[in-house]
């Protein structure tokens, strides 16, 4: 028993990133997947696409950032 | 329980110096004494100046912006008016990256003031980014610390330390704040956040529609959302870059331990990969929040009163 409560911060460090991880994955798939589609549909606008696809892709990378924050300042 | 795992990560550590650097071996093997290294959350320090300890990563961020000054007085010293190769690459590279910089604000005047600042951060962080994948990381001291011997490269990408990413983010949120004041006037700015305004404005339009006073709690509510939301840019901006070489550091150091040949090439390719792209990404973003603090939230409805104005004018 005294084991487990000894790594109960690691297990949650992993916990949360790892489960915080899940949501951005998904939406950057997601967004991904639309930009791939959209310069599919109109491959003369895989220049205008790519920068708001990372800008997106960035803000929803930053929702893993915050958990891998919390992350680190779990004691 | 506990000390079986610190042995077996102390056997883990050797596995991996053995494996990745070899004059460190030679080192291992002279010494005869265990020396220790992994890859430390934060930089450690090479050298002490009185109090003031120069970790590996200020030290390769100096290295960086020694480069970058080289380079740059290359460039404006060998300036011509008909480009040859080096200046033309140079010309080739900086056009494309200002018709990237149009794209993003969206206005040639803003771009033309924000772009030096968020190229320079372009290259700085690039060039951190890049060094730290050097096979550089065998150069170093040997220290005697409080678990024994331990190694210290010389040379750990800039921004693989929180503090340098921390102080890029910081420092392009508040340039950003004070663009917006400059460009708008610090009252519109200071009502992005405490919106004084909107209360102003609820007592003279309370008459003609009552669902203001609904509206202005929320804005203001907003607005004080807008503020935390500053530190969370410092935040994921800081974040964002140092998670990505940091882990990217982790990753190549955990694949050379498996297997020293071939195997980190790939990964290799991925890093340099990702370095470019954190940089743009870095650079981006300063740019769109540079963009964001220049835009007025109540233009919109300046505008619609301007050209009422002059249709008033005209009839």
């Amino acid at each position: 028993m005294e084991n487990v409560t000894q790594h109960l911060p690691e297990i949650a460090k992993a916990i949360a990133i790892g489960v915080g991880a899940i949501g951005p994955g998904i939406g950057i798939g997601m967004i991904g997947s639309k930009a791939m589609e959209a310069i599919g549909r109109n491959p003369e606008a895989s220049g205008k696409v790519f920068v708001p696809m990372l800008i997106a892709c960035a803000f929803a990378e930053a929702i893993a950032i915050y958990a891998l924050v919390i992350a680190f300042s779990i004691k | 329980m506990s000390t079986q795992i610190n042995n077996n990560q102390i056997e883990n550590e050797n596995l991996e110096i053995n494996e990745t650097n070899l004059i460190q071996e030679e080192v291992l093997q002279e010494g005869s004494q265990e020396v220790s290294h992994e890859a430390t959350l934060y930089a450690e320090p090479i050298a002490h100046i009185g109090n003031f300890q120069i970790t590996n990563a200020l030290f390769t961020s100096w290295i960086v912006v020694v480069l970058i000054i080289i380079i740059a007085c290359i460039i404006k010293f060998k300036i011509k008016m008909i480009p040859k190769k080096f200046q033309s690459f140079f010309e080739f590279m900086l056009e494309g990256a200002m018709d990237l910089a149009d794209q993003v604000t969206g206005d040639k005047k803003i771009t033309a003031k924000v772009f030096p600042l968020a190229f320079s951060i372009f290259i700085f962080v690039l060039i951190n980014n890049w060094i730290g994948l050097l096979p550089l990381g065998g150069f170093g001291i040997i220290e005697v610390g409080e678990h024994g011997k331990a190694f210290i490269p010389f040379i750990r990408s800039g921004t693989a330390d929180i503090n340098t990413t921390l102080a890029l983010g910081l420092m392009s949120v508040f340039a950003s704040n004070i663009f917006g004041i400059v460009s708008i006037g610090a009252w519109k700015m200071f009502n992005k956040y405490v919106n004084v305004k909107a209360f102003g404005d609820m007592i003279k339009k309370v008459r003609k529609e009552p669902t203001i006073l609904i509206s202005t709690p929320i804005m203001f509510f907003v607005g004080i959302l807008e503020l935390i939301g500053e530190f969370a840019k410092i935040a994921s901006l800081s974040f964002r870059l140092f998670g990505n070489v940091f882990a990217g550091e982790v990753l190549l150091m955990s694949m050379s331990a498996i297997v020293a040949y071939i195997l980190p090439l790939p990964f290799m390719a991925l890093e340099i990969f990702v370095g470019v792209i954190q940089a743009f990404i870095f650079a981006l973003l300063t740019l769109v929040y540079f963009t964001i603090a220049a835009q007025d939230h109540d233009e919109h409805e300046e505008h619609e009163e301007h050209s009422t104005e002059k249709l008033a004018e005209a009839h």
